[in-house]
């Protein structure tokens, strides 16, 4: 069974919703990426999501748009992103998700791209910018390289839409909790609420159901969870750590970060 | 396919829709209501009525005689949409979309802008006709045009200067893409060129014919060459759209910048590849994973690394030839038509009186060639004045 499917199962079975880490690769430099994979784990997260730079990535706030900048002027590249994957892959079996923009793949060939995708060890892929009109060759390829490709949908996204998004989804349904780009938000809107239990009720079992863009507290995640989503991902706020932590220090306070998490993921019995 | 018909808002392999899902409902919005305005005629009778009155429409096809007989080959016409309201075509799109978005009730334009053409134009279409305006600009474009940023600011329009990536046009895109997607509901995103997602580049493209369809009508016989120059291609494909498929040889010229093999440019349709920004697929100055190159050009408005995808199909099509200038070549031409016409271009449109002068020496006299002079210099005096005088000390 594909690892994201099957770890959204084995959490169900412990009455535990999914804490999605991401991050990004080479930010601050290529050397620290492990020990923050290894913070994360320490610290409990069920999945996670490796970021690839793009020069452009239009679909992210400061936060994200810095630490790609500083990981391109690192000199961010994809052949050393599939070493530090392989070198993650040798100490944990966690799902790692891929997500970049569009024209990463595009210039390096879907077929290609995908097949190194899978080699290196990763399960899934997340384009931001990648339509459902558009991904006609993308599927096909990710599909033949057994990779889940997990779509964003937005709170303005119709019912007749989500559910072609969701023919078009494996592994879960990336929601997008707000009108904007990535990046820490303070409070958690009515619609955001809204739209998750109108997604539930149209997504029902057939795909889990994740929460991004803003997430960053505790509360965030039980208030979350309390809706009934099956996973929260928390992206800029670790980037935010990891740009204010001393290199000494950063691999302790991701786990305590992620801990505190993801103990708001447990539903318990109540459920 | 015939030509310039997109399906699925592709032509060819080009074009498409690459956009975050927030962005959907909005440009599935702005195509229904294309779509329903474009053959409105109460539309079409409003849009005329700003672009006669207060853009100044039509523009003058002037013979440049003392250019023609200066470079001494084929007849020089001159397609003066330097002379519109605001001083470039810009203003001929951003009415088209200023009139189309009042009719969407939208309350908030942004825009993008390189050389600040297309932000002054913004602006003045905004007011025009009664609605605020935001524009962002790269933070290098705000110093090197600051006379437009000062035109917006009394235009009473908001400049947003851009402080990432390389802090040019694409940044500026970026921005005003990454606003949209916040404000989406109560937006609309007025684009300058004839890119970005479907139906955008149809839209610009249409809104800008009225440039190929007056040379049409004041030529009293099809002119052998047409040449504009391209940043997004917005005047180029205004200029060409209306006569494919009329034997005329096109010519599109990009900005070589300090040379082609320098690196120092960004003549996308002559070093470009196969790729995905802002939305569409196209050629893109980019390198071997796919990240977009930071682009040079002495002009602010060329100064982008993709460009339309119906350039990016006409190319493969052979249709329209891409030829391209660089800063030295440009700044010759823009002297040359400034000294024999007295007519000072638009550094962008000083890349195709280049080409024009190149072309109208290997042709007869009885040959004609337009050159869509897209914009007017008074922008770039200062840009023109630092290039001189630094050459001259370098060859003192
Ligand atoms: C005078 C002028 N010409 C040309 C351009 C390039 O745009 P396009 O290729 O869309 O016509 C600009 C853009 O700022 C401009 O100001």
């Amino acid at each position: 069974m594909p690892k994201i499917q099957d770890k959204f199962k084995e959490l169900k079975s412990k009455n535990e919703k999914a804490l999605i880490s991401y991050i990004m690769t080479g930010f601050p430099n290529e050397n620290t990426t492990l020990s923050i994979v290894r913070g994360l784990v320490n610290g409990g997260t069920d999945i996670i999501e490796l970021g690839f730079p793009f020069s452009d990535p239009i679909a992210d706030g400061p936060v994200i748009q810095n630490a790609s900048t500083i990981s391109l002027n690192k000199g961010a590249k994809i052949e050393k992103f599939f070493r530090i994957v392989k070198k993650i892959r040798k100490e944990t079996d966690i799902p790692l998700i891929l997500m970049t923009y569009t024209n990463v793949l595009y210039t390096h060939g879907y077929t290609k791209f995908m097949s190194r995708v899978k080699k290196s060890g990763i399960d899934g892929l997340i384009l931001p910018d990648m339509s459902i009109e558009e991904s006609k060759d993308y599927l096909k390829s990710a599909k033949k390289n057994n990779l889940d490709t997990i779509f964003l949908v937005s709170p303005n996204t119709n019912n007749t839409r989500l559910r072609k998004i969701v023919k078009a989804s494996t592994g879960f349904l990336y929601m997008v909790a707000v009108f904007g780009t990535t990046g820490v938000q303070t409070k958690i809107h009515k619609y955001t609420i809204d739209s998750i239990k109108n997604a539930k009720k149209i997504v029902g079992n057939k795909l889990p159901i994740g929460i991004g863009f803003g997430v960053s507290t505790p509360s965030d995640v039980k208030k979350y969870v309390s809706v009934g989503v099956d996973a929260v991902i928390v992206g800029s706020a670790n980037l935010n750590i990891i740009e204010n932590t001393p290199p000494s220090k950063l691999q302790k306070r991701i786990t305590e970060y992620t801990k505190k998490l993801k103990r708001s993921t447990r539903v318990g019995k109540a459920t | 396919m015939k030509i310039g018909m997109p399906k699925d808002g592709r032509f060819g392999d080009f074009g498409g829709k690459y956009i975050p899902e927030t962005l959907v409902p909005a440009i599935e919005e702005l195509e229904e209501n294309y779509q329903k305005f474009k053959n409105d005629k109460s539309f079409q009778k409003e849009f005329d009525y700003y672009l006669k009155n207060y853009a100044g429409r039509p523009t003058p096809l002037y013979f440049a005689e003392n250019l023609t007989k200066f470079v001494g080959g084929a007849k020089i016409y001159l397609k003066r949409e330097d002379l519109l309201h605001g001083g470039a075509h810009k203003i001929n799109n951003t009415l088209g979309q200023a009139l189309l978005a009042k009719r969407m009730k939208k309350k908030r334009i942004i825009a993008e802008t390189g050389a600040g053409q297309h932000g002054v134009a913004t602006a003045m279409a905004c007011s025009c006709l009664g609605l605020p305006s935001e524009v962002y600009m790269g933070y290098k474009d705000t110093v090197r045009q600051r006379q437009n940023v000062f035109r917006m600011d009394l235009l009473g329009c908001k400049v947003y200067p851009v402080k990432s990536g390389s802090q040019t046009l694409k940044d500026a895109i970026n921005e005003a893409i990454r606003d949209w997607i916040t404000n989406v509901e109560t937006t609309y995103y007025l684009l300058g060129s004839a890119v970005g997602p479907h139906p955008y580049p149809v839209m610009v493209r249409d809104f800008q014919s009225v440039i190929g369809k007056e040379i049409k009508q004041q030529m009293k016989n099809i002119p052998d060459t047409i040449i504009a120059c391209v940043g997004g291609g917005s005047n180029a494909i205004g200029t060409f759209y209306p006569m494919i498929g009329n034997g005329v040889e096109m010519i599109g010229v990009e900005a070589a910048g300090q040379g082609l093999k320098t690196g120092k440019h960004s003549a996308t349709l002559n070093a470009g590849k196969k790729g995905v920004l802002h939305g569409m697929m196209t050629y893109l100055l980019q390198d071997s994973d796919g990240q977009i190159k930071e682009t040079h050009s002495i002009s602010a408005g060329l100064d982008y690394p993709g460009v339309g995808p119906e350039h990016a199909y006409l190319k493969d099509t052979g249709n329209v030839k891409y030829k391209s200038a660089t800063d030295r070549e440009v700044i010759n031409a823009f002297l040359t038509l400034t000294k024999t016409e007295g007519i000072i271009p638009a550094l962008e449109s000083a890349h195709a009186v280049s080409q024009a002068i190149k072309v109208a020496k290997t042709k007869s006299k009885s040959d004609s060639i337009v050159i869509t002079l897209s914009g007017r210099g008074d922008k770039d005096i200062d840009i023109v004045k630092q290039y001189l005088e630094k050459n001259a000390k370098n060859s003192r």
